[in-house]
């Protein structure tokens, strides 16, 4: 069985829990509307009026206007729904995931060459794994 | 009567979508992913399936956040091609099989799996990447298709044996079905990747191959891997396998594993296949 928000623990990850569904609901269902090409049309011709349609609060609007991936997940977004916006920007999952972790896209895309990232010390937040883990 | 006579595990990544969309499946980044798909679409023809189950996650495309089911089941006799953000896949309209589909959805629901039902919906990559891989570039596809959606975008996924015993019951349910159709059945999704956070990128190559392994060796064992095990060891999207077991589920407990291909990296993703016939003659 796994214990309540024992993920918690994982380092550089945003599990789309209650928690975040509770705060992330606008956010998200603004990265939703984009699924049609007339509204993509419309955020792009005037992104902040676009967004006046949904009720974020002004940190996730700050976080879409500047498109800071990493802070949309810290209040709420979905990654499977803000990518949606890079969709429009004309960016992909590998060029967002690269950003995410900070480091260029080249050097992103040298690392998943290389086979990706290792789960070696990249498994807990401390690095020392609890003595007994109830997984 | 209708029997399941062979499973298909595969990743979904969109990416590998759009590479055969765009024709570029001969670049030097995609050439080895694509070269092993070669064997699978050769045993999948040879097979000539009357019909796919193909098990899948809806990518905030049919369904957002307004309503989510954790396992639904498509009864409509087609299911158009959604547009996820970047316009809709130029792949054929899937067909669905009506009879086959609202036969299982009745038999499930009695038999305490409670699905939701859907007539219409559009179908994303979840479930057209796997047909494309499987199938190749066609004008229409070789076999209808009965789309069973599983939530695994909103925390908590159903767990591994929740997934593993819905299998059963829809081996089952196939078994009871009274016109002679010989059923694949698809799990897709995995294998390791995480796409979000300051840890995306991540791989796990010894997870993945145990997983493989163990598909054919231990899958009760597998079926008992925690959400947070498969985030933890597979990224935090690698907890798409639990559709894997699904798949595993409506098998014999003996399979023999037909083909195998594993590649790194299509695009964020850790892309495997798996190919598995039931021991007992179809």
């Amino acid at each position: 069985m796994t214990k309540p928000r024992d993920y918690e623990s994982i380092p550089g990850t945003y599990v789309y829990d209650g928690e975040r569904g509770r705060i992330g609901y606008a956010l998200n269902m603004f990265c939703m509307s984009l699924n049609k090409a007339e509204n993509r049309k419309r955020f792009k011709e005037n992104e902040a009026a676009y967004l006046d349609r949904f009720a974020l609060n002004a940190e996730q609007r700050r976080t879409v206007l500047e498109r800071d991936w990493l802070g949309m997940l810290r209040v709420g977004g979905n990654i499977y729904y803000t990518i949606k916006i890079a969709f429009c920007d004309g960016l992909t999952f590998q060029d967002v995931a690269g950003m995410m972790s900070g480091v260029s896209k080249e050097t992103y895309a040298q690392m998943m060459l290389a086979g990706g990232r290792s789960p070696e010390g990249n498994r807990y937040k401390d690095q020392t794994p609890p003595e007994i883990e109830h997984g | 009567m209708a029997k399941i006579v062979a499973g298909i595990a595969t990743s979904h990544v969109p990416a590998i979508g759009a590479a055969m969309d765009r024709g570029m499946t001969g670049t030097p980044y995609w050439d080895p992913l694509f070269k092993g798909y070669g064997p699978a679409r050769e045993w999948l023809a040879r097979l000539a399936p009357d019909v796919a189950i193909i098990v899948y996650n809806d990518h905030a495309s049919a369904f957002s956040l307004e309503i989510i089911p954790t396992f639904l089941i498509g009864v409509g006799d087609k299911f158009p091609i959604a547009d996820e953000g970047f316009g809709p896949r130029p792949v054929p309209t899937v067909l669905g099989h009506p009879a086959l589909a609202w036969h299982l959805a009745e038999s499930l629901i009695l038999d305490e799996f409670d699905m939701t039902i859907a007539n219409e919906m559009p179908v994303d990559h979840g479930l057209t990447v796997p047909l494309s891989v499987t199938c190749g570039q066609t004008k229409a596809w070789p076999f209808p298709v009965i789309p069973l959606c599983v939530n695994v975008v909103q925390y908590p996924p159903p767990t591994g044996a929740r997934c593993f015993k819905l299998g059963i019951a829809i081996r089952r349910a196939v078994e009871r079905f009274d016109q002679d159709l010989r059923v694949v059945i698809y799990g897709t999704g995995g294998m390791s990747h995480q796409l979000q956070g300051e840890r995306a990128g991540l791989i796990n190559r010894q997870f993945d191959t145990a997983f493989l392994d163990g598909m054919t060796r231990d899958p009760l064992a597998l079926a008992r891997i925690t959400h947070t095990e498969y985030m933890r060891e597979a990224g935090s999207e690698g907890v798409e396998m639990v559709m894997w077991h699904v798949m595993r589920g409506a098998l014999d407990e003996n399979v023999t594993e037909i083909y195998r291909h594993y590649h790194v990296p299509a695009s964020n993703t850790a892309a495997g296949l798996l190919i598995l016939e039931n021991r007992s003659p179809a």
